[in-house]
């Protein structure tokens, strides 16, 4: 899903340029010069060229537009529950030197999207842009901008990994492949979850499996506020989901808000890729 | 003459909060982490710390300061660390480490660390033009 997001962000390019609320001003300057406490001579005549991101700021009660990339692929996290943002590097070059009296208009393209990592602060997905300022059509300064958008405190540690045993491997082998797998009993049949040796109808111990359509109803569900579960920001709802072949299946449900939530529901499965080795079965609104 | 290894002069910065709020606000920068210590906490935060677009003008400074008011800055790259917290003293030191001709410039390449209580805050290099 996020992958696919970023893809679909980058492959947008350059979003539509932006103009600075102001041109380059003296007052602006001299307010950045005097907070920064640099007491340079030439930014009486020219801006200090670390200013430039400064002159198209959003500002208080500005937003970004609706194609700022940053913005887009921020939005994309959130939901994934990737809720937290922290600037981590960024590298601006200047052509030359503002001065005041210029317009400048700013535009930003998706670089790429990695993750998710193991951070200090927690999992995260690092985004990567890249701004260009333009004065009409010189391009003045560019920027490469890097935030890291990881799982909120208090989710500290990684995810709690399933015990992978002989009767459940064939289940998250299916996982990772975007596969819900559903054990059927070699003997009659039958189906049957969570996946077991043997069958409680026929006692045969020959399970194969049927991978499921994906789809189903919320059955019950619970909120989880308390305790702290290591990966995971409270509140999140699990849910059993009846599934559309007839067994019942527990999972997260993201992206619906706790109050959104219902017996009756309607879910699709989705696939969370925790690492490498892991990807976890979520339920989404369908 | 600047020379590689040369070391530049220490700049040393009292991170009180009207230095965090005043950039901040200078850098057009409205995030309430930057200005309200309360909301700042509850996101998980000890308090209200600075905007990296302050990093990027005080490496700017730094430099500049050293390099004298006709110097060009060409590119400033930093990456951060440890976040710098009002009532943190924040101190920057740097050196020079390396030399190159670029579209008929002079640019020197000035590693810069600014680290605070906590350790590294901000690393960066920045390529500058002496005149």
């Amino acid at each position: 899903m996020i992958e696919e997001a970023a893809r679909e962000l980058a492959a947008r390019g350059e979003s539509a340029r932006r103009v600075a609320r102001d041109p380059v001003n003296l007052p602006m300057i001299r307010n950045w010069t005097e907070a920064i406490g640099d007491d340079n001579p030439t930014y009486e005549h020219y801006a200090p060229p670390a200013m430039a991101q400064v002159w198209t700021m959003p500002g208080l009660a500005g937003q970004r537009p609706a194609d700022d990339p940053l913005g887009a692929m921020v939005a994309v996290l959130d939901e994934a529950g990737y809720t937290s943002v922290v600037a981590t590097d960024s590298e601006q070059t200047y052509h030359r030197y503002l001065s005041p009296g210029e317009t400048v208009e700013v535009s930003s393209r998706l670089d790429g999207v990695t993750g998710p990592k193991r951070t200090a602060l927690g999992e995260g997905w690092f985004v990567t842009t890249r701004s260009t300022w333009y004065v009409g059509d010189e391009p003045v300064a560019e920027m490469m901008f890097r935030v890291l958008k990881f799982r909120p405190s208090g989710v500290a540690g990684t995810a709690i990994r399933p015990a992978v045993s002989s009767d459940t491997e064939f289940f998250w082998a299916g996982t990772a492949l975007g596969e819900l797998r559903i054990q059927r009993c070699g003997g009659c049949g039958r189906l049957r979850h969570p996946p077991g040796p043997m069958c409680p109808s026929c006692r045969q111990t020959r399970p194969g499996y049927v991978v499921a359509a994906g789809e189903g109803t919320v059955y019950s569900y619970v909120v989880h506020h308390h305790p702290p579960v290591p990966g995971r920001a409270a509140p999140f709802v699990v849910a059993l989901v009846e599934l559309t072949e007839g067994v019942r299946m527990l999972a997260e449900l993201v992206g619906v808000p706790p109050s959104e939530v219902h017996i009756g529901l309607e879910v699709r499965v989705g696939f969370s890729r925790v690492d490498g080795e892991l990807t976890l079965p979520v339920w989404r609104r369908r | 003459m600047t020379g590689i290894g040369e070391v530049l002069p220490e700049l040393v910065i009292e991170v009180t909060p009207t230095f965090v709020i005043s950039t901040a606000l200078a850098t057009r920068d409205f995030q309430d982490v930057h200005h309200d210590p309360e909301l700042a906490r509850e996101r998980g935060s000890a308090g209200i710390f600075l905007n990296i677009l302050t990093d990027t003008g005080l490496v700017s400074r730094f430099v500049t300061d050293w390099a004298g008011p006709d110097a060009l800055v060409r590119r400033i790259s930093l990456r951060l660390g440890v976040p710098c917290h009002a009532h943190e003293t924040l101190r920057l030191t740097g050196r020079v480490t390396g030399h190159a001709v670029a579209d008929g410039e002079d640019r020197w390449e000035v590693s810069v660390v600014g680290a605070n209580s906590l350790g590294d805050h901000v690393t960066a290099t920045v390529w500058v033009v002496r005149r």
